[in-house]
């Protein structure tokens, strides 16, 4: 087991985000995790990533508990990559120096050897002619495959994207998804918050659907997708089939 | 090589011909109220019953050439203090305003001592803490006191930091949290956060008020004077006080304009680079 949520609460105020959320995911694994806004994705995933502290429960990666408190945060984060639905670049700093400031100041790696590593990664995604713009000179979506890339060049063992298409243009969504498409056919352990259902469908080995910050409902995605067995669930991808989004 | 346009229609045409004429006439009238504002005042002032008292106890030439010497030796003491001065303040608000950024328990009494000192600096009058420093500290007969040129420059370093941390302290504030997520995220610590993601983005941002504020201290640098030094404004009251004359204030008002000058256009060239960059960023 590469990730093991167990019975995890994570409380804003007075108002209950996650509730009792347990989840496994499995080495080479990707789980999609769906749910409309507010049923606690983006929560979960800042909790994993220890951007957040959770409130009851414990969170496992690789056999430790990264919710113990006496735990340094930043070891864990080394070793977890995150994207977030703005991309959230480094504007003052060029594609490349996105890059390679985490392998040079957190992973100690040779300047010159961290700059060929970006490059390669930036060849890989088509990206070779952009290491030197700024990211306010790119399209959202070559925003977006930066911030994956600057994400992956610290190697990490599970990588978790929080609704990384949904600020795109619909025509620049297909770039991105293709690159996870590719990391997964890699074999990365991924956990994605979506409101892209045929994507989930299509690279989720389980889909989670998460409602007021519980699992109500999980499985094969077309299972959850297809043959939902939750009312909750078939009312939400009713909504979703709706809006013309599966 | 710019590709070649298609003639405009007749209707676009139309349209800048119209432009045109209204930006000439625009332009006209700008002229036009100017020299009507300034030949106003120009009567007011020249033909007002005192003109000829005040040209000659402010605008005499003769005193202009002779206290000119002196007020610019006076002016080398207020660049040399401003510059030492600018730079020793910048560190100690940068510093202070990291400081005040700390969290955590045990941070607690650097935190609070940083606060307490920008709030009581910046609303201490700055005559008063060169007063405090230049003749207090003396006071205590301490083993190498330091002379008054440093006391009085430390009394403004310690002013006008408390101004810039406040400004720097806007600048690390108006960077988004989600910046801070994507560091921290990538496995920085706090530390690494601030020197490499927060603090380049906070200062770029401020970096016109900064200036502003280094324009301000360019004319409070002399205030050390009250405490003994002779600057500028010092230098051109000696020589008042010889003639009866006040032409020497305003030799050292031209001078000071002259100084400001290339400090206050950079201010400008960085706040239209902020501008243009925020646009593009948009």
């Amino acid at each position: 087991m590469l990730l093991e949520i167990k019975a995890v609460r994570k409380v804003f105020g007075t108002s209950v985000v996650l509730d009792d959320l347990s989840l496994d995911v499995d080495e080479h694994q990707v789980v999609a995790l769906i749910g409309a806004s507010g049923s606690g994705k983006s929560t979960l995933l800042r909790c994993v990533n220890l951007l957040e502290q959770i409130d009851d429960g414990t969170i496992r990666l690789d056999d430790e508990d990264i919710t113990d408190p006496r735990i340094n945060p930043d070891k864990v984060r080394q070793r977890i990559g995150m994207v977030f639905q703005s991309y959230n670049l480094f504007p003052h700093m060029t594609v490349l120096e996105n890059i390679t400031l985490a392998p040079t100041r957190v992973h100690r790696k040779d300047p010159a050897e961290a700059r060929e590593q970006a490059t390669e990664w930036l060849d890989r995604v088509g990206l070779a002619d952009k290491s030197g713009s700024y990211p306010d000179r790119l399209s959202g979506g070559q925003q977006q495959r930066v911030a994956i890339v600057r994400a992956l060049v610290n190697s990490p063992r599970l990588l978790l994207l929080d609704e990384v298409t949904s600020a795109l243009d619909p025509e620049l969504v297909g770039e991105v998804l293709t690159m996870i498409r590719d990391l997964k056919g890699e074999g990365m352990t991924m956990v994605l918050a979506t409101h892209e259902m045929g994507f989930a469908r299509q690279v989720a080995d389980q889909v989670v659907f998460l409602d007021g910050g519980r699992v109500l409902e999980s499985g094969p995605p077309t299972q959850v997708l297809g043959d939902p067995t939750e009312p909750r669930t078939r009312q939400f991808l009713a909504r979703i089939i709706e809006a013309g989004r599966l | 090589m710019t590709p070649e346009l298609p003639t405009p229609s007749a209707v676009q045409q139309g349209r800048i011909a119209y432009r045109r004429g209204k930006a000439i006439r625009s332009v006209l009238l700008a002229a036009g109220s100017t020299a009507v504002v300034g030949v106003l005042l120009i009567v007011a002032v020249t033909g007002s019953p005192g003109w000829e008292r005040v040209k000659g106890s402010f605008f005499s030439w003769q005193i202009a050439k002779e206290s000119f010497p002196a007020v610019v030796e006076g002016l080398w003491l207020n660049i040399r203090m401003l510059v030492v001065c600018a730079v020793l303040a910048l560190a100690l608000g940068l510093l202070i305003a990291v400081l005040r950024t700390l969290r955590g328990p045990v941070f607690f009494p650097v935190r609070a001592m940083a606060t307490l000192y920008t709030y009581a600096f910046r609303g201490v009058p700055l005559i008063i803490v060169i007063y405090l420093f230049a003749f207090g500290i003396p006071g205590l007969r301490l083993q190498g006191t330091p002379g008054v040129y440093v006391l009085g420059g430390a009394a403004l370093v310690v002013t006008y930091g408390a101004y810039l941390a406040e400004v720097f302290r806007a600048g690390i504030e108006s960077v988004h949290p989600s910046q801070l997520a994507a560091a921290r995220s990538l496995g920085l610590t706090y530390r690494q956060t601030m020197r490499h993601v927060v603090l380049p983005q906070a200062v770029r941002r401020v970096a016109p008020p900064l200036l502003n504020d280094t324009v301000a201290l360019q004319k409070d640098v002399g205030l050390v004077s009250l405490a003994g030094p002779i600057d500028a404004v010092r230098a051109a009251q000696i020589a008042t006080a010889e003639n009866f004359n006040y032409t020497p204030y305003i030799v050292a008002a031209v001078l000071f304009v002259l100084l400001a000058l290339p400090l206050i256009a950079v201010t400008d060239w960085v706040t239209l680079r902020a501008a243009r960059r925020q646009n593009a960023g948009a």
